[in-house]
């Protein structure tokens, strides 16, 4: 079970999945049809780190977190 | 020096402070640059969403960067709400000499603006709304869409 956190601007409350993988993520996450607009505009973090690939191996208890466009300052 | 206060930043007791700070390290430039909320569109103040795991990490980069130039970086930003013509960010760069710390704000501002972690919204009647148009994907956004 990996935990899904939204970040910002997105008013969703945290989810819990069962994903082997970025893919399996996506996959869950697409089928949420609030979730839509977000999947394509966020950055993804694994356990606090940005990552570029879906290839990563997650593991019992890693936290993802989306990160939405940005504007500090 | 990361800084994160909830509400405007007191900008001249922090400037001040800093000056002080670094006053015995032997810097020659002390370049601050000081973002304050400006009346447009009709709205009462911004408000900011950050997450302290990620901009620490940013900011732990930039620290690592501008000491390999002999300098440093320090920053201020404001949690929550900040009122028109208060100022919810500063950031700064000490260096040796003028011309690193000159380069080095431009960038480390701008990488802010692109990468830091924090969501900004217009307070208009009391409410916050996302100010998505001014809003910057960070890179490698869309992954999880399919787009990158």
């Amino acid at each position: 079970m990996v935990r899904v956190e939204f970040l910002g601007p997105i008013q969703k409350e945290p989810l819990n999945i069962e994903a082997n993988t970025l893919s399996d993520v996506a996959k869950i996450l697409s089928q949420d049809e609030e979730l839509k607009e977000w999947i394509v505009t966020s950055a993804v973090a694994v356990n606090d780190m940005l990552v570029s690939s879906l290839d990563i191996p997650l593991k019992d208890g890693d936290k993802i977190s989306l990160l939405p466009p940005v504007c500090g300052g | 020096m990361l800084e994160l206060y909830k509400g405007a930043l007191d900008v001249p007791v922090i400037l001040k402070r800093w000056y002080e700070e670094e006053a015995p390290n032997n810097y020659g430039a002390y370049i601050p640059f000081v973002g304050t909320v400006r009346a447009e569109d009709g709205i009462e103040g911004l408000s900011f969403d950050i997450y302290e795991p990620i901009l620490q990490s940013w900011f732990r980069a930039w620290e690592q960067k501008a000491n390999d130039k002999g300098a440093k970086v320090v920053m201020a930003h404001s949690i929550g709400d900040v009122m028109v013509h208060e100022s919810s960010y500063i950031a700064a760069v000490f260096s040796p000499k003028r011309r690193v710390a000159l380069e080095l704000i431009d960038e480390y501002v701008e990488d802010f603006k692109a990468s830091a972690p924090i969501w900004k919204y217009d307070i208009i009647d009391n409410k916050r709304i996302y100010a998505k148009e001014r809003s910057t994907q960070i890179k490698g956004s869309g992954l999880l869409g399919g787009i990158q």
